[in-house]
């Protein structure tokens, strides 16, 4: 094959694209982990958690964020793109009204919050929200 | 870090048998991530609320789990059964070991 310089700065974009890529999953698999340690690789349903987080947010150190999983025995949030994706558990006692709560978390970037929510038959099911963060909140 | 925390509560006065009420919960604690480095470069050590349980004549209403990733004064907003009149108690466990508590009354009507 004849290299000529079409060629190498295709082959030169793609690898830049690759590489790019690559820093991405890191943290998702920090996440993924999180969660297969929290459901022992349990299947996942869709549909019954509710998370209320803005679209974007302007400043990453206090995202306001809810989570209605109705039926939920114990909610988790997790924040796929911090550098901990842990951020908070719920565990609804008997007097607990409704299957909700809010809280303002922190965001280091552009991420998906994820909520896994653990039902009262012992399934769980889990909700995303991509949230679009202006200023990050884990500099110092 | 037990100097300047302060819990702030809303529950509503009263009631009615049964019903349910929004509740409100501030602490001022500036929930140091552990993830900050200082003007020397040295990472400033973990310092955060790590639980938080709201309780209602001894039967719990909620348990939280609190991660380095909440907010600098820590805030939540719940919902509770209220099936007589008596006493919330709020409670909030330091990673040094302080526990802050704080309580409500709550009548029915």
């Amino acid at each position: 094959m004849e290299l000529t310089r079409r060629k190498i700065l295709a082959i030169g974009s793609g690898t830049l694209a690759l590489a790019s890529l690559s820093s991405l999953p890191a943290f998702a698999n920090l996440t993924e982990e999180a969660i297969s340690a929290l459901t022992g690789g349990a299947d996942m349903g869709e549909g019954s958690v509710t998370i209320i987080a803005p679209e974007i947010a302007e400043n990453g150190n206090t995202v306001p964020v809810g989570v209605d999983a109705p039926g939920a025995v114990e909610i988790t949030l997790f924040a796929d793109g911090n550098p901990v994706p842990n951020v908070a558990t719920f565990k609804f006692g008997p007097l607990s009204a409704s299957r909700s709560a809010s809280t303002r978390i922190r965001l280091a970037k552009t991420q998906n919050v994820v909520a896994v929510a653990k039902m009262e038959d012992g399934s769980f099911q889990m909700a995303k929200a991509e949230v679009k963060v202006t200023i990050g909140g884990c500099g110092g | 870090m037990a100097s300047g925390v302060k819990p702030r509560v809303k529950v509503p006065k009263s009631a009615s048998a049964g019903g349910t009420v929004t509740i409100k919960t501030l602490i001022s604690h500036k929930m140091e991530s552990g993830q900050r480095k200082d003007s020397d470069g040295n990472i400033i050590p973990r310092s955060i609320i790590n639980r938080f349980t709201a309780d209602f004549n001894g039967q719990n209403v909620i348990d939280v789990t609190l991660e380095p990733a909440i907010s600098t004064n820590p805030y939540f907003e719940f919902e509770a059964v209220v099936p007589e009149a008596g006493e919330f108690k709020f409670t909030w466990y330091d990673d040094d070991g302080d526990v802050y508590e704080t309580t409500k009354q709550i009548t029915v009507s």
